[in-house]
């Protein structure tokens, strides 16, 4: 991959080798490059988990937050400071177990920024239990009898919720995963990116070559149909890659706070409003 | 014809005691108002169910010449608006309880309930001056009849308080207050119990309670992200910041629950926002792992934690001082924290400042603590009373060499946001090194964690002084913390002890270094608090070797009152009280 101002030299990653992780980095880091973003202008945010290291293996603003969290930080972070860009990576596990109920809420609240969620359907940092994703009968140490339970469809679930912008990646994609973050990065709104992604360590079923074989990427889709993006969220095998949905931009969360109504400047800019304050404590002098 | 037992003091307590949902609140605010406006001073606290509708709430007024601001039992006037009255209130009523009812309402109810009973037709005279609706505004124009306060100044309250309605609701209003305040004359012969007062205009006009003065003093340290998850009784911060979220220049957004409310907070902080998230107890809970991220990240974030009884969802509407260990020990791992615990109303606006500027000198979490008690009660004062910290410094540019948690000798590295600056700001939860990222070394772990404690001696060196009301000479020492300070103030002032004090805690950590040794000066130490188990006894205990020989406990649901603290305390004194 070419040299990017995101590399950071000598750092050490932990990821298994062969992860479908290294190759979404790359991916990312090319987006951004491409997008002449630099390392000051992009805050990457993750909870825990292997994906949720992400930031740790690149150079730019970061926060690793706690399981399951990142969408709140993320949503904070540019709900402070609208001028950042904000990308909120992690895993399935992460995304939509531990975080599934601020999943849904961030989704609800519109904060524009960018989710990327590597989605490899196991629990890789704990060594192989099922995910929110894995799919019925997917046998693990925990799972001994298979998975019963339904896999959570992240695409059909942030349609429903009404996001404006919804994709799906393939990590051994680099090209097109790349182009779909850019895509993604540049929608003014949330953006969910769920990147398939093989472990090579706890997943023995979803492979690089099933990933391969159960995926196509849309061609001459219409981005602005949202029937038709729905109907291809929940088709089964083979599974569709590529933007499923783009709507209409509508108002994120932070253009609709009434903070910024008659002042952008960013909130770490701002000091006590005491003029204000005194104006309310007349109200509760009559 | 004075036939009724009317004080003739310099105060009145009334109670109002009646169904939510009957306008008992605008009767409160408008009492509180007219009073006020006469140059008196009112303290009001409210008690009420966990239900919209029905059930029975009551409001206490006390009203004064000069400054009141602690709960007492005694009722010289209730107002008894519905049946089924409960026994908070029945247990009160004294011989020389004057009962403003009416028997269409409650029956026979309170004819034998110990007070002298007077029959008030507020249902009739409410249809008369337009509907049933109005029968709280003759039973507050009763009251004014009696205080001997001008009926005028209610007219004028309706007026601005209806001013979005259709005209009519405050004329009718009016019309019924007037014709209550006509019996409320006669029942004192025209000699209003405070008619000859003359307004006195160094009285405070700002009607404040605890709910507002911790909003305000959060907005005049520079607040600008409140999130939170509605729970009783924090709910009130929220509000405020809603209703001024523009003014104020505050992102305001309530969260899918208290998880994305902390950690919102502290993304918030991260990227240089002064945060700060109100909550109970239950909230707090949930948000242990979120202060827990504060600690580790060094994000200074403000946290309004009002208790109410536990364990679990308690008594959701109710008051207790349960939740201090909660709040001293939440959060895996070990960092530091502040926390305040403010005894007045001028005390939560100074304090929730302090919390501010020691969470963002700090770069820490720091925790002011109320309680139900605390927040829904108010009283008069003067808006210059209210003391303004020095504004938070602003944040500085990075250079290019910045990392955010460099060493020093004060534990506080130097705080750089993205965004403003040509440094890369990180920031994570696991143990780091000092640009942010993790890395597992037992050296730099233990760097780090030195670096976070360090704090406490600079936290500890700043730390609010516990305050000594009575003689410097005493020999029993009477120690309590937060909303029970007034109450026990004054309890101590109507027993008129010779040689005891009271040592008030508005910081309950880190201690002020000067409490070992007043602690020790004592021969007794007797803790007041509102819970089970005397869990600030525990914490002076551990912190200072200094063992309470007595302990004053209350975790009924209701806050102390001024009797029932004399009561106890006089029990205490002589070595009759222990633990209840």
């Amino acid at each position: 991959m070419q040299a990017t101002q995101f590399d950071l030299p000598g750092v050490d990653i932990s990821w298994c080798p062969g992860c479908g992780d290294f190759k979404i980095l790359d991916s990312i880091k090319l987006a951004l490059t491409e997008l002449a973003l630099t390392p000051l202008d992009v805050v990457v945010v993750s909870g825990i988990g292997q994906a949720a290291k992400t930031p740790h293996y690149m150079r730019s603003h970061f926060f690793n937050g706690l399981h399951g969290r990142a969408l709140s930080n993320a949503t904070a972070i540019k709900a402070a400071n609208p001028s950042l860009e904000v990308i909120a990576v992690g895993g399935d596990g992460d995304m939509y177990g531990e975080g599934g109920n601020h999943f849904l809420h961030t989704v609800r609240r519109n904060p524009g920024i960018t989710n990327l969620v590597f989605n490899n359907m196991v629990y890789g940092l704990t060594k192989g239990q099922a995910s929110p994703t894995s799919q019925v009968g997917f046998r693990t140490p925990v799972q001994v009898d298979g998975v019963h339970s339904q896999p959570f469809n992240p695409l059909a679930t942030a349609l429903v919720l009404g996001a404006g912008f919804v994709a799906r990646a393939n990590a051994g994609d680099v090209e097109e995963t790349k182009d779909i973050i850019k895509q993604a990065i540049n929608y003014r709104g949330y953006a969910l990116v769920d990147i398939f992604q093989p472990c090579v360590s706890f997943n023995k079923v979803n492979t690089y070559a099933w990933f391969k074989e159960n995926t196509y990427w849309l061609e001459g889709h219409d981005e602005k149909d949202f029937e038709r993006a729905l109907a291809l969220s929940v088709s089964d095998a083979p599974y569709p890659l590529g933007v499923l949905y783009r709507g209409t931009e509508r108002t994120t969360f932070e253009g609709s706070l009434a903070a910024y109504r008659l002042d952008d400047t960013p909130l770490f800019r701002r000091g006590a409003r005491r003029e204000a304050l005194k104006e309310i404590i007349g109200y509760m002098s009559v | 014809m004075l036939a009724y037992p009317f004080p003739r003091e310099s105060e009145v307590s009334c109670v109002l005691s009646g169904a939510a949902g009957l306008g008992i609140q605008t009767v409160e605010d408008m009492l509180a108002r007219v009073v006020v406006d006469s140059g008196l001073c009112v303290f009001g606290s409210r008690e009420y169910m966990s239900r919209v509708r029905g059930g029975n709430n009551s409001t206490e007024l006390r009203i004064a010449r000069s400054r009141v601001d602690a709960l007492v039992d005694r009722m010289d006037i209730l107002v008894a608006m519905s049946r089924n009255v409960r026994v908070n209130i029945l247990e009160r009523i004294a011989p020389s309880t004057v009962i403003i009812g009416d028997r269409a309402e409650l029956g026979t109810e309170l004819d034998d309930a110990g007070g002298v009973f007077v029959q008030a037709p507020l249902a009739e005279l409410a249809a008369e001056a337009g509907g049933r609706i109005y029968s709280n505004s003759v039973a507050a124009g009763i009251l004014l009849g009696i205080l001997g306060l001008d009926p005028a100044r209610a007219g004028e309250f309706f007026v601005k308080r209806f001013a979005g309605k259709k005209p009519d609701v405050a004329e009718r209003n009016t019309r019924a207050c007037n014709a209550g305040y006509e019996i409320g004359r006669e029942l004192v012969d025209g000699k209003g119990l405070f008619g000859k007062a003359s307004p006195d205009e160094s009285v405070g006009r700002a009607l404040v309670n605890g709910s507002d003065a911790v909003s305000l003093g959060a907005m005049a340290a520079g607040c600008n992200f409140v999130t939170a998850y509605p729970m009783s009784p924090a709910t009130g911060v929220l509000s405020f910041f809603s209703q001024n979220a523009e003014r104020a220049g505050a992102v305001v957004e309530q969260t899918e629950d208290e998880l994305s409310a902390i950690n919102m907070a502290v993304g918030a902080a991260y990227a240089g926002a002064k945060p700060m998230v109100t909550t109970s107890g239950g909230g707090f809970a949930l948000m242990s792992e979120g202060i827990s991220l504060a600690g580790v990240v060094e994000a200074p974030v403000v946290v309004h934690l009002s208790q109410r009884p536990g364990p679990a969802t308690g008594m959701a509407t109710r008051t207790e001082q349960a939740d201090l260990e909660l709040a001293l020990y939440s959060g895996h791992g070990e960092f530091p924290r502040a926390i305040y615990a403010p005894g007045s109303i001028e005390s939560a606006f100074l304090l929730t400042q302090e919390a501010f500027r020691v969470a963002h000198k700090y770069q820490t979490p720091a925790i002011v603590m109320t309680d139900q008690y605390f927040v829904n009660s108010f009283y008069n004062l003067n808006p210059n009373d209210l003391a303004m910290l020095d504004e938070l410094p602003p944040v500085r540019e990075t250079g290019a060499d910045y990392r955010r948690y460099e060493d020093d000798p004060s534990g506080c590295s130097p705080f750089g946001v993205p965004g403003f600056g040509e440094g890369i700001v990180g920031a994570d939860s696991h143990e780091h090194d000092e640009v942010g990222h993790v890395y597992e070394d037992f050296k730099l772990r233990k760097r780090m964690q030195d670096k976070r404690m360090r704090k406490l001696r600079g936290m500890s060196d700043e730390a609010v002084a516990p305050r000594l009301y009575g003689p410097e000479d005493y020999d029993a020492l009477v120690v309590c913390w937060g909303s029970v300070i007034p109450i026990f103030r004054e309890a101590l002032s109507l027993l008129g002890l010779e040689r005891t004090a009271l040592l008030a805690f508005e910081q309950v950590w880190p201690l002020h270094s000067s409490t070992g040794g007043l602690l020790e000066r004592a021969k007794r130490v007797i803790t007041a608090e509102g819970n089970s188990t005397g869990q600030f006894a525990r914490l002076l205990r551990s912190h200072t070797g200094v063992k309470a020989s007595g302990s004053i406990l209350k975790y009924s649901g209701l806050q102390f009152s001024v009797e029932e603290a004399a009561q106890r305390l006089s029990e205490g004194i002589a070595g009759k009280g222990g633990d209840s």
